[in-house]
């Protein structure tokens, strides 16, 4: 190997060492320094089980809706014949320009008791900001971008002919979608699913203003470990980073398990 | 069925692909769209197949109007130059799609698959992927999964485009034979002008989204009603307004009067056809083409001069 090969090496494993996984050892290091017990007592603290089953359960709802969408949308900027394309594709990265902060403040503004359509939804029994739905709206607005903007240049790679043929061969638009047009497109959609996850697990800053932070019940695991920092419980911070943490490695695992597994079967 | 267009013109955005064209195809037959690209021809084919929509006229298959009805419900076959195959599928998935979207019983899917593989010479790959087969083997499973539904009509869109030389030959000489057996009424579309002649019984010739001409290959060969046509079907020599084919041009064994002189520039073998290059006595250059046996016994060679009889001129009106 030449030394300006090595030397490229060493400076982008280094610069990605020093970077993420020195500190991601350090959460894992630091929160098994004192033995399993505290962990164990850390793990089943009643809030950190709620904010557990909370932050699934957000993501729960906005992958599904954000998978559909995203799909949706890369159709349309792909297949569809309309003025205003680009205009849409430009809206669809927003989310990725705009703070996650201000995507939060943004969704007060309008939902909020004091916003556009506050009011008449606090009349008819919904409450949107402060509550669940908000904290899902906030995430699946930060999380937006990811499976239109995977899927989009996979469905431009596949271009039309292989659905010509199916209509051709008599199938209807929603057959074409399903057996022809999805499966062709499917590790596109995967990889922006596990994009998406990854982000909407781990959304503080959106979440963190329209959730009202309210202990037990809208903190999700990003928001607990910083209340738990913030109050000097160092065990319980880092015990719900790495659960996170796991979380998050796992969705990579089990979606790369699944790619190699069916991928060997179906493309040479 | 018939097929038949009328009057049918179509542009994307400033280029005009089809103007007024109407053409008809007869029962039964084997049709080839010849053009050079851009000619309209592909556009053409599409639009009869319900993939591209004409900006005006109609489209009359089996004596019905099928202009606003979707490709899915005309009972066409279509065929893509780079096949179209259903990677995620096995041969037989690919070929069955067709009725399995028509929810046809399994029992019923199994024998017809079986029958068509065999039609197209593909028996015992079913249980492959695409991507584990040839160009001109997916080419074939193209062509059984369009057979698959039965088809009114079978449209080709330059089958055989993406293939080498000889995979070309062989499938030209097998489509030709597939018709014979169960000739449904076919269209394809080629901008070779040999694979037309070779393969179809009948010939459009297309140029800049017209019809220049139809007919047989042997019409359009001995009477091209233009010099597009002329020049588009065969080799020709041109002298100022008037055209020849160079195998009307005769090599004399002696000057007797009845020829003009003309000097041998070159002689060119291609096997059995020889290519002599000639230049006139008024400087004018045209080329012979000749047997090996007739370049034989007049042993003709460079630099040589000898006399030669040119057929009457054809002359098309501008």
């Amino acid at each position: 190997m030449s030394f300006s090969k090595l030397a490229a090496r060493t400076v982008a494993l280094g610069y990605l060492a020093l970077l993420l996984v020195a500190p991601v050892i350090m959460i894992f290091y630091r929160t098994f320094e004192g033995g399993l017990a505290p962990v164990w007592t850390a793990i089943n603290e009643p809030n950190a089980i709620h904010a557990f089953w909370l932050s699934i359960e957000i993501v729960a709802i906005a992958v599904p809706l954000n998978t559909a969408f995203g799909v949706g949308m890369a159709l349309l900027l792909e297949r569809g014949k309309f003025k205003g394309k680009l205009l849409l594709g430009m809206l669809i990265d927003l989310p990725f320009a705009i703070s996650p902060v201000v995507v939060g403040l943004a969704l007060v503004l309008v939902y909020g008791k004091t916003g556009w359509f506050g009011n008449w939804l606090i009349g008819h029994g919904i409450q949107i900001i402060f509550s669940v739905p908000g904290m899902v709206i906030a995430t699946a607005v930060v999380s937006l971008p990811f499976v239109a903007r995977e899927t989009a240049p996979v469905l431009r790679e596949l271009g039309t002919d292989a659905e010509q043929a199916a209509a051709t061969l008599g199938a209807s638009g929603w057959q074409t979608f399903w057996r022809i047009t999805l499966p062709a497109i499917r590790w596109g959609v995967v990889y922006g699913v596990v994009l998406t996850t990854a982000r909407a697990l781990g959304e503080f800053g959106a979440v963190s203003v329209v959730s009202g932070r309210i202990e037990g019940q809208t903190q999700t695991l990003p928001l607990y470990v910083q209340d738990q920092f913030e109050n000097f419980n160092v065990t319980g911070a880092y015990t719900a980073a790495v659960v996170l943490a796991l979380l998050a490695l796992g969705t990579l695992v089990a979606m790369n398990l699944l790619t190699r597994r069916t991928r060997r079967r179906t493309t040479v | 069925m018939a097929i038949e267009a009328l009057n049918v013109s179509k542009r994307f955005g400033d280029f005009v692909a089809l103007e007024d064209v109407s053409v008809r195809v007869n029962d039964g037959s084997l049709t080839a769209l010849l053009g050079p690209s851009g000619s309209g021809k592909s556009t053409l084919l599409r639009i009869i197949a319900g993939l591209e929509i004409p900006d005006s006229g109609s489209v009359v298959i089996d004596e019905r109007e099928v202009t606003s009805i979707p490709a899915r419900s005309r009972g066409v076959g279509f065929v893509f130059q780079h096949y179209a195959p259903f990677k995620h599928m096995t041969v037989h998935d690919n070929v069955a799609f067709g009725l399995t979207v028509r929810k046809r019983p399994k029992a019923e899917i199994a024998p017809r698959v079986e029958e068509l593989l065999e039609l197209v010479r593909l028996d015992g790959l079913a249980e492959r992927y695409p991507s584990q087969l040839s160009g001109g083997q997916q080419q074939r499973m193209a062509l059984a999964r369009a057979l698959a539904v039965q088809p009114k009509v079978l449209l080709l869109d330059e089958p055989f485009g993406a293939l080498d030389a000889q995979v070309r030959g062989e499938l030209r000489e097998w489509l030709r034979r597939l018709h014979e057996e169960i000739h449904v009424t076919t269209i394809f579309v080629t901008h070779d002008q040999e694979e037309a002649m070779e393969v179809a019984e009948q010939i459009v010739v297309m140029n800049k989204g017209k019809i220049e001409q139809a007919g047989t290959p042997h019409e359009l060969y001995e009477s091209p009603r233009n010099e597009f046509v002329m020049s588009f079907i065969g080799p020709v020599n041109r002298l100022g307004d008037s055209f020849l084919r160079p195998h009307d041009i005769q090599i004399l064994a002696e000057a007797d009067g009845s020829g003009i002189e003309a000097l041998i520039r070159r002689v060119v073998h291609l096997g059995f056809e020889v290519r002599v290059e000639l230049t006139l006595p008024d400087g004018r250059d045209i080329w012979a083409q000749v047997t090996r046996e007739t370049a034989e016994q007049l042993e003709l060679k460079e630099g040589q001069i000898l006399a030669v009889r040119l057929p009457p001129p054809r002359v098309f009106a501008a």
